[in-house]
C-alpha cells in the first residue's frame, strides 16, 4: 500500500491486528482471548521449559521424518509417471483421489494399525506430503521441452546420463515446489495426527491447555506453530524463488 | 557427406503403447483398481493385522450399513455441519477475496492475515473452538469454516488480482467504466479460478469436518468409525471410512464439472 | 518536418489533408527510469494509413498507447481533432497485438463487446456485430469461441471489434504479428481493401519493414529509445490494382532497400 511516495509494507498491517487483540484482550470481553501482551510474556516463559523442548524435539522428527520418506517415495514415483504412459494411467486416479480425499478419516486406521505413538504420526505426516510431491514432479518430467531430450540423445547420452543430468534437473523447479508444497500440507498432518494420537509432542500440550483452560498458554502454543509454519512456507518460497530462473529459462 | 554417416542409425523413441488397444485408459484404469483391491483382499487374509479386515469383509459390511439405513443417515449427520459451513465460508470467502482483489487497503489489512492462515496449521484452533462453543453444530460448522476459508480467500483475491491486463486495457480503451470493467472482464476473467478455490476449500473443509467428528464429539461417521474401533468391528469402520472418503471425491469431482458447465462455455463446445 | 525522400511521384494539387492526430512534444519515462520517449512530435494526416516503424524496443507501442489514452505521457500532449486527450475515447478503437478477446465470449459477443460497453442494447449490437464480422470474413463463425478460432481468424473478430464502434481512428499494435506468414499476406491485402472504403485514419505500428511499405501511405521510422522520429517516407507504391504485383514493384523494393539501410545500424 502506499500512503503518499512511501510505500507501506504488507505486513505491518499485522501490528495493526496485534494492536486490536491486544484492546479487545484488555477489555476482558472473553476468556477466550487473553491480551497478546499476556500471551507474549507466556510465551517467553514456556518456550524454555524442557517438556515444552521436548514437544518440539519430537515434533521436528516427525515432520522430517515424514517429508523425507514422502521425498524419496514422491520425485521417483512422480518421474516414473511422467515418463511411462502405462505407470501414469494406472497411478493417477490413486494420486488425484488422495490428493482430494479427507486423509484425516485415514488416521484412525494408521493408529489401529501402527499404535498410538510416532510411527503413525509420521505416517500422517508422509500421507499429507506425498500426493502433491507426486503430482508437482510428475508435471514437471510432463513439461520438459522435448527438444532438450532429443538434444541429450542427439549428444548420445545414456539413459542414466539423460535422467540425472536431463530430466531431473530440467524438472526441478517443479519438484521443488511439490516439496514445498508438501511441507506446508506436512505442517498441518504433523498437528492433526498429534491432536488425533493426543499423547504425543504438541497434541498432549494441547490437551493439557485445553483441560485446565489455560488460555494463555494456548495461545502462546499457536502462536508458535503460527510463526513457524508461516516461515517455513516463506523460506521454502523463497529458496524456490532462487531456482525460478530455470523455469523462466526454459519457456 | 557420407563420412558423417554412422553405422547405426540414432533410434527413434520406442512409443508402441500409445495405441495399443489393451492399454486402453480405461482398461489400465480398471486393472489398477483390481490389483489394488486384489492386494487389500490379499492383505486382509494373510492377514498383516488384526486390525486389517479383508476387502471382501469389509464390502460386505458396508452393504450391510447401506442396507439398515445406519451410513446414510450417519452421511447426512456429517454433511450438516459440512454444507453449512461450506455455505458460510464460501459466500464470506469469495466476498473478501474479491473485495481484497479490488481494492488496496482491503489488501494491505486482510491479505497478510489469510497468507498467514494458509500455511498455518488451523486444526490446532479446534481445541478452543470446543472449548468456546461446546460440543455441538457450531463448533463443527466453525472447523470446516477455518479450514476452507484461507484458500477460498486468497484464490478469489489472486484471481481478481490477476486479470489478464490486455483484457482490463482493451475494457479501457472501449471506454468501460470500473464498474464494466469488473462485471464484465473481471468477475467472468476470475471465476474459474474462484471456482478452483471453492473446490480446494471444500477439499480442505471435509478434512474439518472429520476432524470435527473425531476431535470434538464421535457424530456421524466419525461416531460409525469410532464406535466400531471401539468394539473392534473392523470392517464397519473400514467401510464408514471408505464411504466418506469417495462421497468426498465424488462432491470434488461434482464440483469441478459444475465448474466447466457454468463459467467456461469456452471448454464446453466440442473441440 | 523532414521531408519525404522517396516520394518520386509529383504531389497531386489537391490540399494536403489535415492532420486528425497531433502528437505534441511527448515524453515519456516509465518508473524505474527507462526513457522511452523524447520529446516527440507528430502528425496524423487524417485518412491515411500511417505506421511507426522502429527497432524493437523503440517505444512504437508505447507511442500507440499514449495516443489512445492508455498510457500518461510524462511531458507533452495529443490531439485528437484537436482535442486533448486525457484517456480513451469514442473516436479511437484499438486492435491489440495479443487480440485481447474474451476467452468466455463468443465471437459475436466479443464483437459487440465495445458496444456492449457503450450499453446499446442487445439487439441493435448484435446486428451491427453480425454486419462487422461478415465484413472481415468470419460469417458463421458467430457462435465460436476464440480458442476454436486459428490466430488470423482471432485477429480479424479483434479487428471486427474495433470497427464496430465505428471510430475515426483504428490504433493498431503490431496486429499481424502472433499470425502465421500466409495468413499474414492476406490480411496486409485485406487491410489495403479496408483502408481503401472506411474512410478511416489507421495508425499502424510494426516492426516488419516489408509490411509498413506494403500497407503504409506513411512511414514514420522511429531511432532508439529515448525514441525520435528519424525520416517520415512516403512508399509511392501504386495502389489498386493486384495486390501481388505491389510486392514485385521497383519502387516497393527500393523503399525496403532504403528504410533497411536506415535501421541496419541499429541492430547488433
Amino acid at each position: 500500500m502506499q500512503i503518499g511516495r512511501f510505500r507501506v509494507p504488507m505486513m505491518a498491517s499485522l501490528l495493526i491486528w496485534a494492536l486490536l487483540w491486544e484492546i479487545v484482550g484488555r477489555l476482558g470481553l472473553t476468556i477466550l482471548l487473553p491480551p497478546l501482551s499476556a500471551i507474549a510474556g507466556r510465551m517467553a516463559e514456556i518456550v524454555p521449559t524442557p517438556t515444552f523442548l521436548a514437544a518440539a524435539w519430537i515434533t521436528l522428527q516427525a515432520f522430517l521424518a515424514g517429508n523425507l520418506i514422502a521425498i524419496a517415495l514422491g520425485v521417483p514415483l512422480g518421474v516414473l509417471m511422467g515418463r511411462s504412459v502405462i505407470a501414469d494411467r494406472m497411478l493417477l486416479p490413486w494420486v488425484n483421489l488422495f490428493l482430494s480425499a479427507p486423509l484425516t478419516a485415514l488416521v484412525p486406521v494408521i493408529m489401529i494399525l501402527f499404535g498410538y505413538g510416532q510411527t503413525t504420526i509420521i505416517l500422517t505426516v508422509v500421507m499429507f506430503a506425498l500426493w502433491i510431491i507426486v503430482l508437482d514432479a510428475r508435471a514437471g518430467v510432463r513439461n520438459i521441452a522435448p527438444s532438450l531430450i532429443e538434444m541429450a540423445r542427439v549428444y548420445g547420452a545414456t539413459p542414466l546420463q539423460a535422467f540425472l543430468k536431463i530430466h531431473l534437473l530440467a524438472a526441478l523447479p517443479e519438484i521443488l515446489a511439490g516439496i514445498r508444497l508438501g511441507a506446508i500440507r506436512a505442517v498441518k498432518g504433523v498437528i492433526i495426527g498429534q491432536l488425533l494420537v493426543s499423547i504425543v509432542g504438541f497434541g498432549r500440550l494441547f490437551e493439557l491447555y485445553s483441560s485446565n483452560f489455560l488460555m494463555e498458554h494456548f495461545w502462546a502454543l499457536i502462536l508458535v506453530l503460527f510463526a513457524v509454519a508461516f516461515a517455513l512456507a516463506e523460506g521454502l518460497g523463497y529458496l524456490e524463488r532462487r531456482v525460478e530462473y530455470y523455469a523462466a529459462a526454459r519457456h | 557427406m557420407s563420412t558423417l554417416i554412422t553405422e547405426q542409425p540414432i533410434a527413434v523413441a520406442p512409443r508402441p503403447w500409445t495405441d495399443h488397444a489393451l492399454l486402453h485408459p480405461w482398461l489400465l484404469r480398471g486393472l489398477s483398481l483390481a490389483l489394488v483391491l486384489a492386494a487389500w483382499e490379499y492383505a486382509g487374509r494373510v492377514p498383516i493385522s488384526p486390525a486389517f479386515p479383508t476387502f471382501a469383509d469389509t464390502a460386505a459390511a458396508w452393504l450391510a450399513m447401506l442396507q439398515d439405513g445406519s451410513l446414510l443417515r450417519a452421511l447426512w449427520i456429517t454433511l450438516q455441519p459440512l454444507a453449512i459451513g461450506l455455505l458460510i465460508s464460501g459466500l464470506l470467502g469469495v466476498a473478501i477475496g474479491v473485495a481484497m482483489g479490488l481494492n488496496r487497503l482491503t489488501e494491505w489489512f486482510g491479505a497478510p492475515i489469510f497468507i498467514v492462515l494458509q500455511s498455518a496449521p488451523l486444526a490446532a484452533l479446534i481445541p478452543l473452538l470446543t472449548f468456546a462453543y461446546g460440543i455441538g453444530l457450531t463448533s463443527k460448522v466453525l472447523t470446516v469454516c477455518i479450514m476452507a476459508m484461507p484458500v477460498i480467500v486468497l484464490n478469489a483475491f489472486n484471481a481478481v488480482r490477476h486479470t489478464p491486463g490486455s483484457l482490463l486495457e482493451m475494457g479501457k480503451s472501449f471506454l468501460g467504466s470500473k464498474r464494466q470493467l469488473i462485471l464484465a472482464i473481471v468477475l467472468p476473467a476470475a471465476s474459474p479460478v474462484i471456482f478452483a478455490g471453492l473446490r480446494l476449500g471444500a477439499a480442505a473443509g471435509f478434512i474439518g469436518a472429520i476432524l470435527a467428528e473425531l476431535l470434538i464429539t464421535p457424530t456421524g461417521i466419525g461416531d460409525i468409525i469410532t464406535y466400531s474401533q471401539s468394539i473392534a468391528d473392523y470392517p464397519a469402520m473400514y467401510a464408514a471410512i471408505a464411504t466418506v472418503i469417495l462421497f468426498s471425491v465424488l462432491f470434488i469431482e461434482l464440483l469441478e464439472w459444475l465448474e466447466i458447465r457454468l463459467f467456461r462455455p469456452d471448454q464446453r463446445v466440442p473441440r | 518536418m523532414t521531408p519525404a525522400s522517396h516520394a518520386s511521384q509529383a504531389a497531386p494539387a489537391a490540399p494536403p489533408p489535415r492532420p486528425i492526430v497531433q502528437v505534441e512534444r511527448i515524453g515519456k519515462v516509465y518508473p524505474g527510469g527507462v526513457e522511452a520517449l523524447s520529446d516527440l512530435s507528430l502528425d496524423f494526416p487524417e485518412g491515411q494509413l500511417t505506421t511507426l516503424l522502429g527497432p524493437s524496443g523503440c517505444g512504437k507501442t508505447t507511442l500507440l498507447k499514449i495516443i489512445a489514452g492508455l498510457i500518461e505521457p510524462t511531458r507533452g500532449q495529443v490531439l485528437v481533432d484537436g482535442q486533448p486527450v486525457s484517456g480513451p475515447g469514442p473516436e479511437r478503437a484499438f486492435v491489440f497485438q495479443d487480440f485481447a478477446l474474451l476467452p468466455w465470449a463468443s465471437v459475436l459477443r466479443n464483437v459487440a463487446f465495445g458496444l456492449e460497453l457503450r450499453g446499446l442494447a442487445k439487439g441493435e449490437r448484435e446486428a451491427i456485430a453480425e454486419q462487422q464480422i461478415q465484413e472481415v470474413g468470419l460469417k458463421g463463425f458467430e457462435q465460436h469461441f476464440p480458442h476454436q478460432l486459428s490466430g488470423g481468424m482471432r485477429q480479424r473478430v479483434g479487428l471486427a471489434r474495433a470497427l464496430a464502434v465505428d471510430a475515426k481512428v483504428l490504433l493498431m499494435d503490431e496486429p499481424f504479428s502472433a499470425v502465421d506468414e500466409q495468413t499474414r499476406r492476406k490480411f496486409q491485402e485485406d487491410l489495403l481493401a479496408l483502408v481503401a472504403h472506411q474512410k478511416k485514419t489507421f495508425l499502424f505500428v510494426t516492426h516488419s519493414i516489408e509490411e509498413a511499405v506494403y500497407v503504409s501511405d506513411r512511414i514514420v521510422l522511429l531511432s532508439r529509445r529515448p525514441s525520435q522520429v528519424t525520416r517520415i517516407i512516403e512508399p509511392a507504391v501504386p495502389r489498386g490494382g493486384d495486390p501481388d504485383a505491389i510486392r514485385r514493384h521497383a519502387s516497393y523494393l527500393d523503399t525496403v532497400e532504403t528504410i533497411w539501410r536506415g535501421l541496419k545500424h541499429y541492430v547488433d
